[in-house]
């Protein structure tokens, strides 16, 4: 039983709890990247306070727990997924964290299907990639 | 308290949250999502812990009149089940799945200095400003 795994998952939703508690907003991580851009008052602050503390709270728990992993992919694979993945939550609204984590709290179907298509999408791109013949990543 | 120290706070939490459960490793995220190889449960249990969360506790929070510390909550309006949302999510699927980055894991990681997630975020950026940028060419 991964312990770790869990009580991460529970951190991860008394966070989304909290800025919707005393915010009223959601907790998407596309979202608040996204918003950053945005021209009008109060819309800045709270989204960099956010990334700050994610930023300081992750880099953190990596230290005290020795993680320093990086991804097996080379540089061209990295940059492509990462145009896909900036492109693909902003087209669809939301990555795993507002859809999945806040969209399925809701009960929102929309967010439902979203989960449902890029978990489904990700399963198949590394299987094709990872045991297809020839593919390799 | 103000809104930029609950939401400074909300993130620490989140952050401690990815990096305890190790879904700052992209190594277990694609783990878990290669199914006919070294299966890793734990995105499973990562999910299952914070939906579960989200269930229970959003529900008290989303009857009261407005947030602690807002005039009104800011939910998504759409309900749409629409071309966007779908091909969105297919493109962020298979980005994720090439690489085993989603947005918060990947900022954490650039943050630690991870050089694959330096990469990556560099990109994943440029891909949002592109969206940006065709969407406001064609309005709608």
């Amino acid at each position: 039983m991964p312990w770790s795994a869990l009580i991460g998952g529970v951190l991860i939703g008394l966070a989304a709890t909290a800025l919707l508690w005393f915010n009223g907003r959601i907790a998407g991580v596309s979202g608040i990247v996204n918003g950053l851009a945005s021209q009008a008052t109060g819309e800045r602050g709270w989204r960099i306070a956010f990334l700050l503390g994610l930023a300081g709270g992750g880099v953190l728990v990596m230290k005290l727990t020795g993680q320093a992993a990086s991804s097996p992919s080379g540089t061209p694979i990295l940059l492509l997924a990462g145009l896909l993945v900036g492109f693909g939550t902003r087209l669809g609204s939301g990555c795993t964290s507002g859809h999945g984590v806040c969209g399925l709290g809701r009960l929102s179907l929309r967010s439902l299907v979203a989960v449902m298509v890029f978990m489904a999408a990700a399963i198949v791109t590394v299987y094709v990639s990872r045991h297809l013949p020839g593919a390799g990543a | 308290m103000s809104r930029w120290f609950a939401a400074l706070l909300a993130g620490v939490l989140f952050g401690a949250g990815l990096a305890l459960s190790r879904m700052t490793d992209p190594n277990v995220v694609l783990s878990f999502l290669d199914i006919a190889g070294d299966f890793d449960p734990r995105l499973a249990f990562v999910l299952f812990g914070a939906v579960a969360t989200t269930l229970i506790a959003f529900r008290p929070v989303l009857r009261r009149a407005r947030p602690v510390l807002a005039e009104r909550f800011q939910l998504p309006l759409s309900h749409a089940i629409d071309f966007p949302l779908v091909a969105g999510a297919l493109l962020f699927g298979v980005g994720w799945g090439l690489a085993g980055y989603c947005p918060g894991p990947a900022l954490v990681g650039a943050a630690a200095g991870v050089d694959t997630a330096l990469i990556f975020v560099a990109a994943m950026i440029a891909g949002s400003l592109l969206q940006g940028a065709t969407a406001r060419r064609r309005p709608g």
